[in-house]
């Protein structure tokens, strides 16, 4: 079975395309960004509403909290920077003047993951997603596609309270249709199988389609699951899953540590254990290096996700 | 007009009390800017104390950016009508809406940001002026920093930032009394030349003593005849940690720690009961 798309672009594009969208349609939304303008592809959204869009310079802490103080008077602020730079970096700024005091500020990260290539480790953040579900209020949204990234753009916006939006650079293929719905916290389950449950977020999702297709081909049923919001999570979806295939795969371009699967793995523990294996990064920085050659290096390959289903169905019975 | 000496006498038996009672919270800088908030809550600030709202159109902003010192807000916020007087009591204790450090975590009125982790508090001043702007909103925004909280780096973001793209409805206001938990803020890290150092960076500066009515006022008029000029405005307000105590003078042990039995009784002896202890 050959996997449907819809051609292929980065998901950050979406964001730009969402946030201008927004831009014109919702006279609250502001935008900020530290000096990735281009980068971030905020430009339409700068040339279309200058007087809404906030040059913050490189000044993360700075970006941070003149967003949480513009949300008092009811704007809705959009942050753009590398998501390193949008959490490692602000961490407690975020925690005391976002997160903790309720403000209802996007923070919008771009490059995350090792697919920001070349520039290395001192960029290719790891532990964002870990990072900001550990603190209360925040939501955390990890779109699959430049579709789904748009439409999670528009959501939030509408969303009240603190979100952390995540994607990246690379061109990855597009499967979620244009119009699709995007429900916050409501995860998509792509493929129906009933053998082993693959849950994946963000650029991880597309290889996830493309091994449950190399399983079918061995015998093997992969239910699909698309969980685009870590936080707060869909408990039932995968609850359900699970209850009928048993074992389950989940798939990130994150650590190990603190990533969705930490998120499902909590879920499954708490009532009802099942094998589960990790497709994620396992304690280690990244490196310089193509967005394919470090996705091979660090295991997070579509082979990576059928043999982690193989070793779960092995630990199954 | 209302007697702010008064007040000030009031609000600073509260706070003694209030670190008393869990012995625990930070009397010394909380005491060095019971005058200012008082001037600022009773005379200066246009705000609406009985209906509030997080949004706050047309009225003006303050942030308390050196939050450590919530014991002088909380009890200048109570005696300007925010809350009741007696929820002072549950200072620091559990479940009290009057958190060691402000938070809006639990609703207290008169609070729109939480601080405490330092140096935040000017950007988000900032943020909250910009909106004003756009909205047409002609007020202003106040934020209160401490001097040894110019030692965080976000500080001088934000200062570089405001300077820059004049926001000019913002006034920021330095206690400076060269104390912190360690020492002497020129012994621990100095941060001189101050009044330069901001004009440096594109501010409109002013010197203000921090234990002066009159001095608040002359200095305020000032500042408002010359809002025209685009600028941010930062008023290095010159205070001593203790005010108003003599054994909490002249040092920066009291930074942080509260009085025992006998020195509460000590210092209530010093400070006239105006409005009734809560």
């Amino acid at each position: 079975m050959a996997l449907k798309t819809f051609g292929n672009k980065d998901t950050r594009s979406g964001f730009g395309e969402g946030l201008r969208l927004l831009g014109e349609t919702n006279p609250d939304v502001v935008a900020l960004c530290a000096d990735l303008t281009g980068s971030l592809k905020m430009d339409a959204f700068q040339k279309n509403h200058p007087d809404r869009f906030f040059q913050i310079g490189i000044a993360e802490a700075n970006m941070i909290g003149i967003a949480a103080g513009m949300t008092i008077g009811g704007k809705i602020p959009f942050t753009g920077t590398f998501a390193n730079f949008s959490t490692s970096r602000v961490y407690d700024q975020i925690r005391q003047s976002v997160a903790y005091s309720r403000k209802n500020v996007k923070i919008c990260a771009s490059h995350a993951g090792l697919t920001l290539g070349e520039d290395g480790a001192t960029h290719q953040v790891l532990e964002d997603i870990g990072m900001m579900r550990m603190l209360p209020n925040m939501t955390v949204v990890v779109p699959a596609d430049y579709n789904q990234t748009l439409q999670a753009t528009l959501a939030i916006a509408a969303w009240d309270g603190p979100v952390y939006l995540r994607f990246g650079r690379p061109s990855v293929p597009i499967f979620t249709p244009e119009d699709a719905v995007f429900q916050i916290g409501k995860a998509d389950l792509l493929v129906h199988g009933t053998d082993v449950t693959i849950i994946a977020c963000g650029h991880m999702v597309w290889k996830a389609l493309e091994a449950q297709v190399q399983l079918a081909d061995k015998g093997i049923s992969a239910e699909v699951i698309n969980m685009h919001t870590i936080k707060p999570l869909d408990t039932e979806a995968i609850l359900s899953s699970v209850a009928k295939t048993g074992c389950v795969v989940t798939a990130e371009e994150h650590m190990m540590n603190g990533g969705l699967g930490d998120a499902v793995a909590q879920v499954l523990s708490k009532s009802s254990p099942a094998p589960q294996e990790f497709v994620a990064v396992n304690d280690t920085f990244g490196e310089s290096g193509t967005p394919n050659e470090l996705l091979k290096k660090y295991h997070l390959e579509t082979t990576d996700i059928v043999q982690a289903a193989e070793r779960v169905l092995a630990r199954k019975n | 007009m209302a007697d702010l000496q008064a007040i000030a006498s009031q609000v600073r038996r509260d706070i003694l009390r209030m670190v008393h009672a869990v012995s625990s919270g930070h009397p010394g800088g909380s005491l060095g800017c019971a005058d200012l908030l008082t001037y600022l809550y009773n005379e200066r600030l246009t705000l609406n104390a009985s209906s509030f709202t997080m949004d706050a159109l047309n009225e003006d902003l303050f942030f308390l950016s050196n939050g450590h010192i919530s014991p002088v807000w909380y009890s200048v916020l109570a005696r300007s009508g925010f809350f009741p007087v007696e929820e002072l009591a549950t200072f620091r204790k559990i479940s009290s809406r009057l958190q060691g450090h402000p938070s809006v975590d639990k609703n207290l009125p008169g609070i729109r940001m939480a601080s405490g982790s330092l140096g935040q508090g000017l950007s988000v001043a900032i943020g909250a002026a910009t909106t004003k702007k756009m909205q047409g909103d002609d007020s202003m925004v106040y934020c209160l920093m401490g001097d040894g909280e110019l030692q965080e780096g976000q500080v001088w973001e934000a200062a570089m930032y405001a300077g820059s793209k004049k926001i000019n409805n913002l006034i920021g206001i330095i206690d400076y009394n060269n104390r912190q938990i360690d020492g002497d803020v020129s012994d621990v890290m100095g941060i001189m030349p101050l009044s330069d150092k901001w004009t440096a960076f594109g501010w409109d500066v002013y010197h203000m003593d921090g234990h002066s009515f009159d001095s608040m006022r002359e200095v305020f008029a000032t500042v408002d005849s010359n809002k025209s000029n685009g600028m941010p405005k930062m008023i290095i307000m010159k205070t001593e940690m203790g005010k108003g105590v003599d054994f909490m003078m002249g040092t920066h042990k009291w930074h942080g720690s509260a009085p025992n039995d006998e020195q509460l009784a000590t210092a209530l002896a010093q400070l006239p009961e105006t409005l009734g202890d809560y």
